[in-house]
């Protein structure tokens, strides 16, 4: 049996009517990693023991006949989330050895449903890149091209879901790394509301930004892990108590007389032709669903990058101070705490995580803090408002995810600020903290992938899988083949 | 004579008396095997989150209550950026522009003056680890047990001008912290700290001259010592004509003298900012008001119930609630026996006379307050002879047996035998046949004599009154 692009769903109802075992598809997913995952380089750790203990369990539960949505379905971790007794490195020299002794909320929630867990899949280091090319260990590629990059931060998750390396996967978004990957990849990648998922041990990168969520083969899967790692959390305070039943509850309902919110600044040169027209096209495909187009303006969003980069890394500069090789993680050398802590951060963090902690701390330091940090703030204030707005005449905006489809490795490295710009389309999704999901809506003349962004009210996750779920099944997805 | 005015102001630590700490499940008890007390979350583990402790933020809000702040109605928690090897998380979780405890008021009587101390801030915030040197092994040690036990700190201030002030104020914080019940406020463990910021300027000048900022001060001597030594070190250094240096100076219990630590140009830039992990807190009037209801009684209204109510003198009432042990120990024994003239006159005699001896201590009583109400109540009664309270007393203090167990065991319970009494003190007559005819002149004070050496004789196994009755019968003759 190939398993390599069947949907959770479809996994779901051949495991309960035994036409697979839970080791089986296992199994076959282990294999496609050890015979292929060399070339795309998405994993870190590969749990096999793990896997096929979870998935006995997860036999039993199917064998009772009590299966949750998620039971035996094997799934990628992004190795930012920490697991209980795993290595969790965060593609980072510093956590190389790191494994914790508690697991994030989120996989526990996963556990709770007798997930199988096939492994810990490769990140840009501590979640900060574009591309997963600054991971310590595994330089991620993409399968659609392997001379191209996978997009990031979540690269790994999107890869593995793309070559079928798993049935789907968790990543995290900060400033895009769920949404973008998944448009490099071809895959279909949700990022929910601040405040929807648990962030209870997911490694902070920016704690005002950062969210869990799901990357899979469509939004109707997006939904169904949703439903599982959902909910408040005691343990993180600024998890939200927002009452749900299923996020898949509007699948198959019509969209016609949906307002769908164009904002002009998203379409303008900055984004390439091909990606423009592939996006504007799906528009077109909602039209004739019934839908109607609405014209509107985010205007901050020329500010979008700079706010977005001075809070990140301002939050980043003080979540990533732990790392001193005291507690855990590598120790450095020296003849005081202060050369042992130095020594420990030089050599356990890489130049992008090195070149974000300078900035945010500039941007917090005495006499600039009113400068930088304090607008950024009063910034995120207006790009909130702003969107406010548009959602009083629009009930979804849809932009494209990423300027272009994904580029050559190696062509950014230099040039962090033009990296840095292409998270223009993401990054204001996250300061205002809505929903937003990334499905594909065409190829460019390479057959690269592109994606298009589909954002929601706050907790209105329900709407966009909706819409998403609506021109997925107008569309023919070509798969990649390695 | 110098005309240098020294001007002082604090900042006082306070670690709060909740049960757990303040942003994880922990225990917050003081000691405990190192790292025994601690979690991924207070020793900042990767991923981990802190989640705000409410009783710490009631514990606050008592101690705004108390020293007559105004409570803010929104609050929020800021990062304190630094390194050291005792700060997990290398931040520290604490509030810089929005305090829970603003503009307060504290009044003080120092050298008889009575003085209002204004109180600038108090806010909320995380306690750190502690570190252990091990020169043997030139290692250092990491303890987190302290890691994320809840902090208050209060900055005063600079209404000070003399030591004596000072040590009254500190006095009267811990008095006001132990009554409302958030801090058990002892300086040699660390429970309450104090930090003094001191300058030294002409009187009549305008300007306040550079302040030194001293730390490791962990008794109110050490407080006046500190502060004292450090106006004769300005004072020299301002009078030779060279300038103080802003810095922040180490006291030595044992040399009783201040040394730099580190001067202003290396002041850390701490970088605050919010923190994005704990969502501001909006308190409403109800929230407050029951908060405030839940405040326990304060000294200054227990003293004027015990004077009203009871009708006990100023200077004892204000001696019983002093000490906020003794003051409960007090309550405790009225609640038993409630006489609270007779317990309050026991307890300020005979009690604090062993205190002050040093035969016994708050922390450490064998007996309990039913015990001492037993005692006081046997006495009241005639069960026994108050001449006997001492010797019953001493044996409760070292063997922490009750009142009743001591008088079986040394036979002190009065009898109701008037024919031994009659015994005692015809052989007492037939003995002492002068003082009888001296008493029989008219010399009423050789009575004394006679009861002395009944009692004695007696050993309190007949009340007063008895011998006295029988006494004075039988020397009419």
């Amino acid at each position: 049996m190939d398993l390599k692009n069947i949907t959770v769903k479809e996994l779901r109802s051949k495991l309960d009517a035994k036409e697979i075992g839970a080791r089986e598809a296992a199994a076959l997913f282990l294999d496609e990693i050890k015979k292929n995952d060399d070339k795309v380089l998405s994993y870190i750790t590969v749990t096999g023991d793990e896997a096929m203990k979870t998935a006995d369990a997860a036999q039993k539960r199917i064998d009772a006949g009590d299966p949750a949505p998620l039971t035996g379905i094997p799934l990628a971790l992004k190795d930012n989330l920490c697991t209980d007794g795993i290595r969790t490195t965060c593609s980072s020299r510093m956590l190389g050895d790191f494994v914790p002794p508690y697991s994030a909320t989120a996989v526990e929630k996963l556990a709770a449903q007798d997930y199988v867990i096939l492994g810990k899949v490769s990140m840009d280091e501590f979640a900060m890149g574009g591309s997963t090319q600054t991971s310590a260990f595994a330089k991620t590629k993409n399968p659609y091209d392997t001379e191209r990059v996978p997009g990031g931060s979540s690269g790994g998750s999107a890869a593995a879901v793309a070559a079928g390396f798993c049935a789907a996967a968790l990543g995290s978004d900060t400033g895009g790394s769920i949404r973008q990957p998944a448009s490099f990849c071809g895959v279909t990648g949700l990022k929910p509301t601040y405040g929807r998922v648990s962030r209870y041990g997911l490694v902070a990168f920016a704690s005002s930004l950062d969210q869990i969520g799901p990357i899979a083969r469509t939004a109707e899967d997006c939904g169904i892990i949703l439903n599982a790692i959902a909910g408040h959390d005691p343990k993180d305070a600024t998890s939200k108590d927002v009452p749900f039943t299923d996020f898949n509850e509007k699948l198959g309902q019509s969209i016609s007389g949906m307002r769908i919110a164009i904002p002009k600044e998203f379409y303008g040169d900055a984004v390439d032709e091909e990606v423009r027209t592939a996006v504007m096209n799906a528009a077109h495909e909602y039209e004739k669903m019934g839908a109607e187009l609405v014209d509107c303006s985010i205007s901050t969003l020329k500010y979008a990058v700079q706010a977005y980069y001075l809070i990140s890394s301002a939050e980043a500069a003080s979540n990533l101070s732990r790392y001193d090789g005291i507690k855990y993680g590598l120790r450095g050398e020296g003849h005081s705490f202060d050369e042992m802590i130095r020594d420990s951060r030089n050599r356990g963090f890489g130049a992008e995580v090195k070149r974000r902690i300078l900035l945010g701390n500039y941007a917090l330091s005495s006499g600039y803090y009113d400068a930088y940090y304090r607008k950024a703030l009063a910034l995120k204030q207006q790009i909130i408002s702003e969107y406010n707005a548009v959602f009083e005449n629009a009930d979804v905006i849809l932009t494209p995810t990423a300027p272009s489809v994904a580029y050559k490795i190696g062509v950014q490295d230099n040039d962090p600020v033009k990296m840095y710009t292409a998270d223009i389309c993401t990054v204001t999704v996250n300061i205002a903290g809505l929903p937003a999901i990334n499905t594909t809506c065409g190829y460019d003349r390479d057959g690269m992938p592109i994606g298009m962004s589909i954002v929601g009210r706050r907790f209105d996750e329900s709407t966009i899988i909706q819409t998403a779920d609506a021109f997925e099944k107008t569309f023919s997805p070509v798969r990649c083949t390695l | 004579m110098s005309n240098l005015y020294p001007t002082i102001g604090l900042e006082i630590h306070a670690e709060l008396l909740t049960k757990s700490k303040v942003f994880c499940t922990c225990s917050a008890e003081f000691g405990g095997e190192p790292n025994s007390r601690c979690c991924p979350v207070c020793s900042g583990m990767p991923g981990t989150l802190p989640v705000l402790n409410h009783t710490a933020v009631e514990y606050i809000i008592r101690a705004g209550y108390v020293t007559n702040c105004e409570i803010s109605r929104f609050t929020k928690w800021d990062r304190k950026n630094y390194f050291y090897p005792d700060l997990p998380k290398a931040y520290q979780i604490s509030q810089m522009p929005r305090p829970v405890c603003l503009n307060g008021w504290v009044d003080i009587v120092a050298n008889g003056q009575e003085k209002r101390i204004r109180v600038n801030r108090i806010h909320l915030e995380e306690d750190a680890g502690k570190l252990v040197h091990d020169e043997a092994t030139r290692s250092s040690l990491a303890d987190y047990n302290r890691c994320g036990i809840p902090l208050i700190e209060m900055v005063t201030e600079p209404d000070f001008h003399s030591a004596e002030e000072v040590i009254a104020y500190v006095e009267k914080i811990k008095l006001l912290y132990k009554y409302a019940g958030i801090c058990d406020c002892k300086m040699e463990q660390g429970s309450l700290r104090c930090d003094v910021n001191i300058s030294l300027a002409p009187k009549d000048s305008k300007e306040l001259g550079t302040r030194a900022e001293l730390k490791n001060l962990n008794s109110t001597k050490a407080i006046a010592r500190a502060i004292e030594y450090e106006i004769y070190r300005q004072t020299e250094i301002i009078e030779s004509g060279q300038k103080v240096l802003q810095e922040t100076r180490r006291f030595s219990d044992s040399t009783g003298e201040t040394t730099a630590l580190r001067s202003k140009e290396d002041a850390h830039d701490y970088r605050y900012f919010p923190d994005p992990d704990i969502p501001p807190i909006i308190f409403t009037e109800e929230e407050l008001a029951e908060i405030k209801a839940k405040l326990p009684e304060m000294p200054e209204q227990r003293k004027a119930r015990y004077m009203s109510e009871y009708g006990i003198a100023e200077t004892d009432a204000d001696n019983i609630i002093n000490d906020k042990d003794i003051c409960d120990f007090f309550e405790d024994a009225i609640k038993v026996y409630n006489k609270p003239k007779a317990v309050a006159n026991f307890i300020l005699g005979e009690f604090m006379r062993r205190i002050n001896l040093g035969e016994m201590s708050m922390d450490s009583l064998k007996f309990t307050a039913k015990d001492l109400a037993r005692l006081i109540e046997l006495g009241d009664t005639d069960k026994i002879n108050k001449n006997n309270y001492k010797t019953i007393f001493v044996e409760m203090i070292g063997t922490g047996k009750t009142p009743d167990e001591v008088c079986d065991e040394l036979d002190l319970w009065v009898k109701d035998d008037t024919s031994a009494v009659e015994a005692v003190i015809d052989k007492l007559i037939a003995d002492n046949p002068k003082p009888v005819e001296q008493y029989r002149a008219g010399e009423q004070k050789v009575f004394g004599f006679f009861m002395g050496q009944a009692n004695k004789a007696l050993k309190g196994q007949a009340t007063p009154n008895t011998i006295k009755a029988i006494l004075e019968q039988k020397l009419k003759g």
